[in-house]
C-alpha cells in the first residue's frame, strides 16, 4: 500500500506491506532513538508522538497512519533539551535504553499538564518500564526541572 | 507472530461487514490484543475512517463509538461527571497512556475478555451494544452471545445509570486486575458486577433485606472463583467480599472512584 507519512516534518511516500509496524518503519528512517523491547505494547521503549499523542509505535500499522503527523525523539529535540539535563543529573537515565520512550512520553505529559503533581508524573509515566532506576530518580529529574522552571518565571 | 496479508481502510459499515463475513479476515480495533497472536490474517478491516471515535451525548444517553479509545473515555468530562469518575478509575490502571491512546472500546467490548476492567463497568451500568446487524442487544445478553461475524458499532450507556463506584485490585500497577468491582444503585436496587475472576464479570444483585456485610459475604460464597497466576480463588473470594464492602459503602456515602 502507497502511504504517506509526515515524520518528524518530513513528508514520506513510501510502499509499505501490510503488516508493517510503525516502529519498523521510523527505524528505517534512520530514527534510533525508538527502541524495540517488550513486544507485548507494555514497556513504553516505542513510544512516538502520533498527532500529538504518545502511542505504542510497536503497535500500529503503518498503513494506519497513513496521512498522519509522527514525531520521534530525533524530532523532539528543542522541547526535549529542556529537561533532560534534570533527568541526567540524577541519575535517573542510568543504561538509556529507556531514555527515549520515556523523554518523548514526558514531552507528552508536560504538553497536557503543565504544571504536574508528582502523583500526575507517576501516572502519565507508568507505561515507561525502567529496570535501572527505580523511577524515584526520574521523579526527582522532572520535579527538579519543573522547580528550575517556576524559579525561572518567578 | 501475527501476519497480515491485505490492509483495508473500511469506506462504509457495510463494506466492512461484507469483509468481515470470511473468517480468514478480522477487524482491527487497537490491535494490541490482536498483535499478540500467532496467526494469517488475510484482510485487516480498519473502521478508522468511519467516524466511530466520538462519543455523542443526548438527552438521556451517552453514545459510545467503537474507535473511541480507552484514554477517551478516561478524559471524557461528560462521562466521569456522570459517574464519579468511574470511567477514569477503570481504565486508569490499564498499561500506560500510550497503550489507552490506542486501545478502543470497541476492541475490549467485542472481546469480552474475563479482565476486563471496562465491561465490570459497563454490565454495572446497564449499557447498550450496538452491533450493525443485530442492533441493539443490552450488555448482558451480549456478554452470553457466540462470537459471531457482526460488528460493534457503538455502546450506549443511560444518564440514569450513572450511580456507580469502581475499584479493582492489582499485584502491580499496570498489571491485568486480579479482581474488578463495579457497584451500583439504579432502578431501585443496588448490585454489584464482579469481573477478572478471572472469568467474565457477573452481575449480583442485593436482596432488600441483606445487610451490606451479608451481601457481600453472600457473593464470596456463591461467585464462582478460578486461580491463575496472579492469585488462588480463595484470595479472590475474601478480596471480593471485601472490596463489595468497601464500595458500597463508599457509594452509599456518594464519594466517587477516583
Amino acid at each position: 500500500m502507497l502511504i504517506t507519512i509526515t515524520l518528524n516534518g518530513k513528508k514520506i511516500t513510501e510502499e509499505v506491506t501490510a503488516d508493517s509496524l510503525l516502529i519498523d518503519f521510523v527505524r528505517h528512517h534512520k530514527c534510533f532513538s525508538v527502541k524495540r523491547g517488550c513486544e507485548t505494547s507494555n514497556c513504553g521503549l516505542c513510544t512516538v508522538l502520533l498527532d500529538g499523542k504518545p502511542v505504542l509505535s510497536c503497535s500500529l500499522l503503518t498503513c494506519r497512519v497513513n496521512g498522519h503527523s509522527v514525531q520521534t525523539l530525533e524530532g523532539l529535540q528543542e522541547e526535549a533539551k529542556e529537561f533532560v539535563g534534570f533527568i541526567a543529573n540524577q541519575g535517573a537515565e542510568q543504561c538509556g535504553f529507556c531514555n527515549p520512550g520515556m523523554v518523548v512520553n514526558t514531552i507528552a505529559l508536560l504538553r497536557e499538564y503543565p504544571d504536574p503533581s508528582d502523583e500526575d508524573i507517576r501516572q502519565f509515566l507508568s507505561g515507561n518500564l525502567c529496570r535501572c532506576s527505580g523511577y524515584e530518580s526520574q521523579l526527582r529529574g522532572i520535579r527538579a526541572y519543573l522547580d528550575f522552571r517556576k524559579g525561572d518565571a518567578a | 507472530m501475527l501476519t497480515i496479508r491485505k490492509y483495508v481502510m473500511a469506506e462504509s459499515l457495510s463494506q466492512a461487514y461484507d469483509l468481515y463475513q470470511n473468517k480468514n479476515n478480522t477487524i482491527i480495533g487497537g490491535m494490541l490484543w490482536l498483535k499478540m497472536q500467532d496467526r494469517t490474517v488475510d484482510t485487516a478491516i480498519d473502521l478508522s475512517n468511519l467516524g466511530l471515535n466520538t462519543i455523542e451525548e443526548t438527552e438521556n444517553t451517552y453514545e459510545i463509538g467503537a474507535m473511541v479509545t480507552l484514554r477517551d473515555l478516561e478524559l471524557h468530562s461528560g462521562l466521569n461527571t456522570l459517574t464519579g469518575n468511574a470511567f477514569t478509575a477503570c481504565v486508569k490502571p490499564i498499561v500506560g497512556v500510550q497503550f489507552r491512546n490506542l486501545a478502543t472500546v470497541g476492541g475490549s467490548v467485542y472481546g469480552r475478555y474475563g479482565f476486563s476492567d471496562l465491561l465490570t463497568l459497563l454490565l454495572a451500568m446497564n449499557a447498550d451494544v450496538v452491533l450493525y446487524k443485530n442492533g441493539i442487544v443490552n450488555i448482558h445478553d451480549f456478554v452470553k452471545m457466540p462470537y459471531t461475524r457482526d460488528i460493534v458499532v457503538k455502546v450506549i450507556v443511560s444518564k440514569n445509570n450513572g450511580n456507580v463506584y469502581y475499584t479493582s485490585f492489582r499485584n502491580t500497577k499496570t498489571d491485568f486486575p486480579v479482581l474488578t468491582c463495579c457497584v451500583y444503585h439504579h432502578d431501585n436496587h443496588t448490585g454489584a458486577c464482579i469481573g477478572a475472576r478471572p472469568g467474565k464479570a457477573l452481575d449480583f444483585v442485593m436482596n432488600e433485606e441483606e445487610t451490606v456485610t451479608d451481601y457481600a459475604n453472600r457473593i464470596h460464597e456463591s461467585c464462582p472463583f478460578g486461580s491463575n497466576m496472579r492469585s488462588s480463588a480463595s484470595y479472590r473470594g475474601k478480596l471480593c467480599r471485601n472490596l463489595t464492602e468497601y464500595a458500597i459503602r463508599q457509594l452509599q456515602k456518594g464519594e466517587s472512584s477516583c
